[in-house]
C-alpha cells in the first residue's frame, strides 16, 4: 500500500489527520465560547456530548487520529535523522525564509501532547469518563462550566494552557499549509493563500481558546449569564 | 579597483566515508577580491603542492555555473552567499571581508557519502533520473513544430525546472536529508509538457520509488531548499510532484 510504503505516501498519512485535528479544534474553540455567554448552553453542549454512543464514537475516532499522527511524527523524524546522517555541519546558517516552527514540529507536537494530557486529566478524566464510570465529584460530570471555572481559578493551569495554546498556534501556522502543500493543492499563488489562510485560521482557533482561558481566570463571576452561578448537580 | 584580502580557510579534510575527518587550517594571504572562490581554492592547492602535501579535495568542472558539479558548503550555506542564485564556481572572494575566517565544508547527507575532502558522492541522483524513464517519441518525418501547442507560461515553467542541475545543495540544507526539489523539478520539467505526459504517472512513481530507495528523507516543508537553491527552484515543484504521484496511484 502506496500510504505506509512510499514517503509522499506517509506524509499524506500527517496530512490528512492533521486536517481532521485542525477541523476538530475549530468545532472545539466554537464550543467552548458558548461558556461565555451562557452556562446553561454551554452545558447543554456537555450533556448532549457526555457519554453517548456517538460521543464515545466520535472520541475513539479522534484519538485515532491523534495516535496515528502521532505514531507517524516518530516514524517520519527517525527516518529523516537517518537520511540526514550523523555528520553535521560545523558552521550553519538559517535562511530567512525558513520559518522556525517548520524545523521545530516535533518539539512542538510534543509539548502539545505533554498539554493534552494535563488537558484531558483537567476535563475529559472529570467529565466523559467520570459519566461512563459512574463516578460521583463534587461538581456533576455534565457541569463543563463549573469545570472550567474550577480549573482557571488555579494560576498554574492558566500559565501552562498559555503556553501550550501558544505551542498550538506554532505547530498549526506551519502544519496548515504544509498539509495542503503535502496534498498537492498548492502552487505559485495557491502557496501563498494557504499560508495566509492558516496563519488567520490558526491565530482565530487559538484565540477563542485563549479568550475562554484567560476570561475564566480573570473574572469567573463575570461570564455565563444570568444563571451564571451554576449550583453542582443542577442539571 | 581590485583589492587584496587576508583571510583564514578551515577546510575539511576526510580519507573516504568511515574515516572521522578534520579541518584544517591556513592564512590566505594578499588573494585579490576578483578571485572566484574556486581559483582561490587552486591557489592553496598550488601552495599545498609546492610543500608536498597533499592537496584539498574538491568537486569542479565548467566552473561557469551550468554543470552543477562544485559542491562546497561555505560558512553555513550551500554555494556560500553568492551575489545572485549561483554555484559556489560564481562566488567570488569580494563577498567576503579582509580577516574574515571561512570555514568550508562538504555536503553532510547520509545519501552523499565523501569520497575524500570535499568532494562527495552522488551517484543516487543519476539513479534517480535513470529510473525516470524514457519519454515517447515516434520516430519518421518530424512533424511541424506548431502541431503541438504549449502555452507561454508552461513552456516557461518547465524551462526554469529543468534548469535544476542536480548539484544537491536541497539535500545538503535539509535537516531531513530530503531529494525532493531535485525528484520535484526534473519530474516537472517533464510533466509540464504534452510530450511528457504519456509516461507523466509512470515517471512520478518510479523517480519516487527510487528516491525512497535510496535512503533520501520525508519533506516537511522547511523550504530551506528552495532558499539555497543556485537555480531558484521553488517548492511549488514539491507540489505538483505530491499532485502527480497521488494521482497516479489513485488511478492505479
Amino acid at each position: 500500500m502506496w500510504l505506509f510504503k512510499s514517503s509522499i505516501g506517509r506524509k499524506v498519512i500527517m496530512s490528512v489527520t492533521g486536517i481532521a485535528l485542525v477541523l476538530f479544534l475549530t468545532f472545539h474553540g466554537c464550543m467552548n465560547v458558548v461558556a461565555l455567554l451562557s452556562a446553561d448552553a454551554y452545558n447543554q453542549i456537555c450533556a448532549l456530548l457526555g457519554s453517548n454512543w456517538y460521543a464515545i464514537a466520535a472520541t475513539c475516532g479522534l484519538a485515532a487520529l491523534v495516535a496515528i499522527h502521532i505514531v507517524y511524527a516518530f516514524i517520519l523524524t527517525f527516518q529523516n535523522r537517518k537520511a540526514r546522517g550523523n555528520n553535521k555541519y560545523y558552521v550553519t546558517e538559517k535562511p530567512g525564509k525558513v520559518e522556525w516552527a517548520s524545523q521545530n514540529m516535533l518539539v512542538l507536537g510534543i509539548i502539545v501532547v505533554l498539554g493534552l494530557l494535563l488537558h484531558l486529566f483537567n476535563f475529559w478524566y472529570n467529565m466523559m469518563f467520570a459519566e461512563i464510570a459512574e463516578v460521583q465529584n463534587a461538581i456533576s460530570a455534565t457541569d463543563g462550566f463549573n469545570w472550567i471555572k474550577m480549573t482557571f481559578s488555579n494560576p498554574v493551569f492558566v500559565a501552562i494552557y498559555v503556553i501550550w495554546l501558544v505551542a498550538i498556534w506554532f505547530h498549526l501556522t506551519h502544519g496548515f499549509w504544509s498539509a495542503i502543500q503535502t496534498l498537492g493543492w498548492s502552487g505559485h499563488i495557491w502557496f501563498k493563500r494557504w499560508k495566509l489562510i492558516g496563519s488567520i485560521w490558526a491565530t482565530i482557533v487559538m484565540a477563542l481558546f485563549l479568550i475562554v482561558a484567560l476570561a475564566f481566570a480573570i473574572c469567573p463571576d463575570c461570564l455565563g449569564g444570568a444563571s451564571g452561578k451554576v449550583v453542582p448537580f443542577a442539571m | 579597483m581590485a583589492k587584496n584580502l587576508s583571510f583564514t580557510i578551515k577546510y575539511w579534510k576526510q580519507n573516504g566515508p568511515k574515516d572521522k575527518g578534520h579541518f584544517e587550517s591556513r592564512q590566505m594571504k594578499d588573494i585579490p577580491d576578483d578571485t572566484s572562490f574556486l581559483e582561490m581554492l587552486d591557489i592553496l592547492n598550488e601552495q599545498l603542492i609546492e610543500e608536498g602535501k597533499e592537496p584539498f579535495v574538491f568537486d569542479h568542472d565548467c566552473r561557469e555555473g551550468i554543470c552543477g558539479m562544485c559542491s562546497l558548503y561555505i560558512n553555513g550555506t550551500p554555494h556560500g552567499k553568492t551575489e545572485r542564485g549561483a554555484t559556489t564556481c560564481q562566488l567570488y572572494m569580494r563577498r567576503f571581508k579582509d580577516g574574515d575566517t571561512i570555514t568550508i565544508e562538504p555536503w553532510r547527507s547520509a545519501g552523499f557519502p565523501v569520497i575524500k575532502d570535499c568532494m562527495v558522492d552522488r551517484t543516487a541522483f543519476d539513479k534517480i533520473i535513470q529510473a525516470g524513464g524514457y519519454t515517447t517519441v515516434r520516430t519518421g518525418a518530424p512533424q511541424d513544430a506548431n502541431s503541438i501547442l504549449i502555452p507561454k507560461q508552461d513552456a516557461d515553467e518547465a524551462m526554469d525546472c529543468a534548469s535544476c542541475i542536480g548539484c544537491g545543495a536541497c539535500v545538503a540544507a535539509c535537516k531531513n536529508g530530503s531529494a525532493m526539489l531535485f525528484v520535484s523539478s526534473k519530474v516537472s520539467q517533464l510533466a509540464l509538457l504534452p510530450q511528457g505526459r504519456p509516461e507523466a504517472a509512470k515517471r512520478a512513481k518510479a523517480m519516487v520509488a527510487k528516491m525512497d530507495e535510496l535512503g533520501f528523507g520525508n519533506c516537511t516543508n522547511t523550504r530551506a531548499c528552495e532558499a539555497v537553491c543556485p537555480k531558484c527552484e521553488t517548492i511549488a515543484n514539491i507540489a505538483r510532484l505530491n499532485r502527480e504521484f497521488i494521482k497516479a496511484k489513485l488511478a492505479d
